[in-house]
């Protein structure tokens, strides 16, 4: 998964302009179970942008941003994007409740090589939590606390699934904030599956249209029909 | 025409129907023959009596229980190499052949030393290594057993069989030093002066090429099954997905 | 790496690590083991290092399905595997950090447990030894195993009989070692075979247990 350069039309005018995509994905399929669930999927993004994924439950957002993700092979396609550049994101977060707030982020910090930034604290709303274990969080808080590691990765692509699961309206809103101003606004990327409006100005693409039909091949049972 | 295309399971359940028969069919006769053979055209041993007819059932039961487990070695390797279907439902086919051979390995082992050695059971390195790959064949078939996606279950079987045979070698070796044993030598060698008398050679090898026969009968027809099992699991699958197509269409 | 070894240590080591348990089993059986066989000093003595050993591979067994099923159920495995860690150094580090807070405990503590079985006095330097040397490789099996069942329900019993059959070798040349030491023989041989599987086991188990963590997340 290297670098490769491409031409890219601009919606504005017919003139090709060479750029390079942080992300671009082309015609990827993506199975679940061994059975094929999405295909030729295709889609770029450039710094500052974000893709908000939608489709029904069970339609494969989960399954694309794990494939996206490196997590599972995808059956077809490639995904273009500089080596290790992406971070993953599920409502499972990995936050321990043993941990104080603080500790749980310095040891994501750590694996990622980044140190804690202060205002993250601040603009996560969890100023008041740092001192607090996690295990005596309540859920919205717990998620706050989950979404603010995304803040200690350093990775210019995030993948997203469904990050405001449990979070009140004010919290959302710090969420959205962060991804505008502290990511996207610095030249990062973001693919995110969401059911609620998280108020960023960013495409929406729906998978319906890209479910795989029955007869779609490449699954693991692909030699058996 | 390359080896590889058995590897697709309707080319191998068409070219193995017609020879699963005659595999039966051959290894049935050699085992009886042999056993005839050994049973009543054979001398008694002169220290041993006529309890030396076991061999008959269990050098050849306990040269299949480690052939067995080398060929789910082999298929293993060439599932995660090459990610063969057939190959990983070989090795899964071939395990519970293997689990019999070994019991039937330790059992006619037992009924042979009652006589010989005045008890059912010795710690003895050879007996002790075979209890050990029975271990061994117990966790594989239990992994399968346990993991509900196919490929998952052969990746994770696939790497267990892999390490479970560099430790049952450390075992075997780790067993020797441990205790030296009563069993005696190997009933077949290269060196000829370690081999049984050959009035007793030549129905042990008919007996022995009998059992490959079995061996390789029982697990073309698993793997048949297998097979069979994984397309009925496709299929319903397929017609699980078209299911809700239609429902959200 | 390091950041990984420090939070399983004080995660072991804070409320409901379970930390100590596995040194509270081994005491446990090695106080029941004279009750089962009598009390006889000779019998105890004959059996001890056998005893030891068993038990403290049991000890060792018991924690083994936390390696990565706390990990794995909160969702902090597939963030680490999506992290620039290599998973395969991962592995290495849970088994260490297995090792510290139950082989090193059951090491230390074992000397003492001797007593109690009335351990012959020259095979407690071979019992250090081939703790200290042998624990190791039961920690890093053991992960390899949970690696296996991670995603498994009731995968702990599952994990045993995966687990148990490796541990033969080791177990064997532990024990014969420190029986040797007990009779006055040199069990430099043995000791040195196990520490044989102990380093082949940690140069090479990382990559079978981190091939199995990535077809367990998929």
């Amino acid at each position: 998964m290297g670098w490769k350069p491409t031409l890219r039309p601009l919606p504005s005018g017919p003139a090709l302009v060479y750029s390079r995509p942080m992300l671009e994905v082309r015609d990827l399929s993506v199975a679940r179970g061994g059975v094929p669930i999405l295909q030729g999927v295709s889609f770029s993004l450039g710094p500052g942008e974000a893709l908000v994924l939608r489709g029904p439950n069970g339609i494969g957002k989960t399954t694309l941003l794990r494939a996206l993700a490196g997590l599972q092979p995808p059956i077809s396609g490639e995904t273009l994007m500089e080596e290790g550049a992406g971070a993953y994101a599920s409502h499972a977060d990995g936050i321990k409740a043993q941990l104080t707030v603080e500790e749980n982020l310095a040891f994501w910090a750590r694996v990622h090589g980044q140190e804690v930034p202060e205002d993250l604290y601040e603009a996560f709303d969890l100023t008041a939590l740092r001192t607090r274990h996690a295990g005596t969080l309540s859920a919205g808080q717990k998620r706050r606390t989950g979404l603010a590691r995304l803040g200690v990765t350093g990775k210019p692509v995030l993948f997203l699934d469904e990050p405001t699961v449990s979070l009140d309206r004010f919290s959302v809103t710090l969420f959205a904030d962060f991804l505008r101003d502290r990511h996207l606004a610095k030249g990062g990327a973001a693919v995110i599956a969401t059911h609620i409006d998280l108020g960023l100005e960013a495409p929406e693409m729906d998978l319906t249209p890209f479910a795989a039909s029955p007869e779609a091949s490449g699954g693991a049972d692909e030699a058996f029909l | 025409m390359s080896i590889w295309e058995y590897a697709n399971p309707k080319k191998f359940i068409a070219t193995t129907t017609p020879l699963i028969p005659w595999a039966f069919g051959l290894a049935g006769a050699a085992i009886v023959g042999a056993l005839i053979w050994g049973f009543f055209f054979t001398p008694d041993d002169y220290r041993q009596g006529s309890t030396v007819k076991i061999i008959y059932l269990h050098v050849p039961s306990a040269m299949m229980a480690i052939n067995a487990w080398v060929m789910m070695l082999v298929a293993s390797l060439i599932w995660l190499i090459r990610r063969h279907h057939v190959s990983a439902l070989a090795a899964r086919a071939a395990a519970p052949v293997g689990i019999t051979m070994t019991l039937m390995a330790l059992v006619t082992g037992a009924i042979w030393g009652q006589p010989m050695w005045g008890t059912f059971w010795a710690w003895d390195p050879r007996l002790t290594s075979f209890l050990i790959l029975f271990l061994f064949y117990l966790g594989y078939v239990a992994l399968w057993e346990a993991i509900e996606d196919p490929d998952t279950a052969a990746d994770l079987t696939s790497v267990l069989c892999i390490v479970g045979s560099v430790f049952a070698v450390l075992s075997r070796y780790a067993v020797l030093f441990w205790n030296q044993g009563l069993h005696q030598g190997a009933s077949l060698s290269l060196d000829a002066e370690e081999n049984v008398a050959d009035v007793f050679y030549f129905p042990l090898l008919l007996s022995i090429a009998g059992f490959v026969l079995l061996f390789i009968a029982l697990v073309l027809y698993r793997t048949q099954t297998e097979i069979r099992v994984r397309r009925m699991r496709a299929l319903l699958a397929r017609s699980r997905r078209a299911g809700t197509r239609e429902a959200r269409a | 790496m390091t950041a990984l070894l420090l939070r399983d240590l004080r995660l072991a080591v804070r409320a409901g690590g379970g930390f100590g348990l596995g040194l509270a089993f081994f005491l446990i059986v090695i106080v029941l083991v004279p009750f089962g066989v009598g009390p006889g000093a000779q019998t105890l003595t004959l059996i001890a290092p056998g005893i030891l050993w068993v038990a403290a591979l049991l000890a060792a067994l018991l924690s083994l399905d936390r390696i990565f099923a706390l990990d794995w159920e909160d969702g902090a495995l597939a963030l680490i595997a999506t992290s620039p860690l290599p998973l395969e150094g991962v592995a290495l580090v849970k088994a260490v950090a297995h090792w510290i807070t139950t082989g090193l405990p059951l090491t230390l503590a074992a000397p003492v447990l001797g007593f109690l079985l009335n351990l012959a006095p020259p095979a407690y330097p071979w019992l250090l030894a081939t703790l200290a040397l042998g624990t190791p490789a039961l920690s890093m099996i053991g992960t390899f195993g949970a690696a296996l069942t991670v995603g498994l329900r009731r995968g702990g019993l599952l994990m045993s009989l995966l687990v148990l059959p490796l541990y033969v070798p080791t177990l064997i040349y532990g024990a014969e070692a420190v029986r040797r030491g007990a009779e006055g023989q040199g069990a430099g041989t043995p000791l040195m075979l196990m520490g044989g599987i102990t380093f082949g086991a940690l140069a090479l188990l990382p990559f079978a247990t981190a091939a199995a963590l990535r077809v367990n997340l998929r």
